[in-house]
């Protein structure tokens, strides 16, 4: 019986092409493992359903006081309602009248990062106690460092009813003219 | 298996099994240390005490802690604090050790910049230790939330809102990473998670990488000098310990050690039983009200000189917002140390005092940080907000002209 000897390097050309497919096919595996967990993590750190459907504030402005600050929360955050008095000048774009009356409807948010502004009734404006922003009873940044004007949360209104969360007629009046 | 004989002492039991005498060489006796060194060469071990008293102390925490909005605080302030044996021991351990270890952490990084000693081989080991800075702020964002008091919320608020600078995925992004609208219960649970596991993992981690940085380009000298360790090994090793350059990690380097940190554990538990006061905010014994902003809200004393960068720019410079300006600014300041090495062209291996220009560079840029960390405290309002933009402006000029006056630097040595 005789063996047949191998050339070695041959042997050797085939487990590298070997190796290399292995290699290549496990890469493809981790690839599409990785991906995909990738994907699960990301789901896994997105907020629940029941917080994004969470749902709509409905406030009752009849029995608001004129320029006083009144604050709601919506979807956790504070929402500024001032009615303005007869002295008060409504701006274009930034105020909306519900009744008989002119009202600031905005997230009571600072446009730099986050605080919640103080309203002072005597000057009638906001200042953030944060970084010294200040805003205008119509919620325009006037000073500081707040890139823009406080944001107007999409709104509804139903007699003298405010739904918070749901775009209404005079919202998206509002929103075009801003 | 491998050629096998009985052992004749415990020893050679475990020597046959786990390599011990080999390991205890390369770990200890056989790893070698420059002479030419001061007590600033302790930082590290220090630092490696310190992050073993925050573990011990936060495991005892854990047995007690509630990572629920509605149960946190009490769970804290009443729990821990009054129910619990030396409840307020570990509590006050764990804040002090986390204020202090930024302190050390500080002095480290600094003695690194003052000697150079993350150039000319040791990048990976700077490069490392930024990665660990990295790691010990995030862990001490995500810690400060926990007790859930008023700074902790509005803290976690602020910095989460800053990831909404980010263009087009901002505003979505900052919903992903809090898990709802607003800084809410799922926040705190996924924090929590992050400060007790996962970046503890990740610390390890970095720690026995950055040790292991250290291996090939050695600990740097008071003088910045470069030897052939292996020759001054040899000579210690020969009986030649007065000639030689280099001591033993352990028992001699270590000895000394213990000694800055039995000093250092002294100032320490004094710290933590008479000045515990001042890691513990007054404003974070109220409870987390998220319709309610604090009037004055900053972070810990650590993170004072980034946050002044942040807030320095109040005002629209060429059409970018100053919020912009702002977030630019921080994100230029907390990522430009990482690059430390590259700024610095000059090949000097010195202390910064030998050095013609880089001294005058160091101490500036020292006085700088302290100047952004006190009106980081300060309320931004008159001169205050011009401090914190002349000395952001400041802090920003000083890393621009690194690479140039490092360059004349290292032309005016070659010259000589």
């Amino acid at each position: 019986m005789t063996l047949k000897l191998l050339d070695i390097s041959e042997i050797n050309m085939t487990n590298e092409s070997r190796r290399g497919f292995i290699g290549k096919a496990f890469g493809a595996v981790a690839g599409v493992g990785a991906v995909a967990s990738l994907v699960a993590m990301k789901r896994t750190w997105d907020p629940l359903p029941s917080v994004m459907s969470a749902g709509f504030t409905t406030v009752d402005v009849s029995s608001l006081v004129e320029n006083k600050l009144e604050i709601v929360v919506w979807r956790g955050k504070p929402i500024f309602l001032l009615k303005y008095s007869a002295a008060m000048k409504p701006t274009e774009g930034r105020n909306v009248k519900i009744g008989d009356h002119y009202f600031s409807v905005m997230i009571g948010l600072c446009t730099h990062l986050g605080c919640i502004p103080a309203y002072r009734p005597d000057t009638k404006d906001f200042k953030c106690a944060c970084h010294g922003g200040e805003f205008t009873a119509d919620g325009v940044n006037v000073f500081g460092p707040p890139p823009r004007p406080l944001d107007i949360p999409p709104f509804k209104i139903d007699g003298t009813t405010l739904v918070l969360g749901e775009e209404g007629e005079e919202y998206k009046k509002l929103t075009a003219k801003a | 298996m491998a050629e096998f004989k009985k052992a004749e002492s415990t020893l050679e039991w475990f020597d046959q099994r786990l390599g011990v005498t080999n390991l205890y060489k390369v770990m200890m006796s056989e790893y070698w240390i420059p002479k030419k060194i001061n007590f600033l060469w302790a930082m590290g071990v220090i630092l490696i005490m310190l992050f073993k008293i925050l573990l011990i102390s936060g495991i005892f925490l854990l047995m007690y802690y509630k990572p629920d909005v509605n149960m946190a605080f009490d769970s804290v302030n009443y729990t821990i604090m009054q129910e619990v044996g030396y409840g307020w021991l570990f509590r006050h351990i764990h804040a002090v050790g986390a204020s202090v270890v930024f302190l050390v952490i500080y002095i480290h990084m600094f003695t690194g910049i003052y000697y150079g000693s993350y150039k000319k081989g040791r990048e990976m080991i700077w490069l490392s230790g930024m990665l660990l800075f990295v790691l010990f702020s995030a862990e001490g964002f995500s810690g400060y939330m926990l007790p859930w008091g008023q700074m902790s919320y509005w803290a976690a608020y602020v910095i989460t809102e800053i990831f909404g600078g980010i263009p087009f995925i901002g505003n979505e992004l900052v919903v992903w990473i809090r898990g709802n609208f607003y800084v809410s219960d799922a926040t705190l649970t996924r924090f929590f998670m992050l400060h007790v596991l996962l970046i503890p993992l990740a610390i390890l981690g970095a720690i026995a990488f950055h040790f292991y940085a250290l291996r090939f380009p050695h600990v740097n000298n008071e003088d910045g000098e470069f030897f052939d360790f292996d020759e001054e090994a040899e000579k210690y090793l020969a009986g030649n310990k007065k000639e030689s350059k280099v001591v033993p990690f352990w028992p001699v380097f270590l000895s000394k050690d213990f000694m800055v940190l039995g000093f250092f554990m002294i100032f320490f538990f004094y710290l933590v039983f008479y000045h515990y006061g001042f890691a513990m905010d007054a404003i974070n014994f109220d409870k987390a009200d998220g319709l309610k902003t604090p009037a004055h809200i900053y972070p810990e004393w650590y993170f004072l000189w980034s946050y002044e960068v942040l807030r320095g720019f109040f005002f629209e410079i060429a059409g970018i917002s100053g919020k912009d300006l702002g977030l630019i600014a921080f994100a230029i300041a907390n990522g430009i140390f990482l690059v430390f090495p590259w700024l610095d062209r000059s090949p000097l291996v010195k202390p910064a005092n030998q050095r013609p220009y880089f001294k005058y560079w160091f101490w500036l840029l020292i006085a700088d940080l302290i100047v952004l960390t006190i009106y980081g405290k300060l309320p931004p309002t008159g001169i205050n907000a011009w401090v914190g933009f002349f000395s952001s402006m400041t802090f920003l000029i000083l890393f621009a002209v690194l690479p140039v006056i490092t360059k004349m630097e290292a032309k005016k040595v070659g010259g000589e």
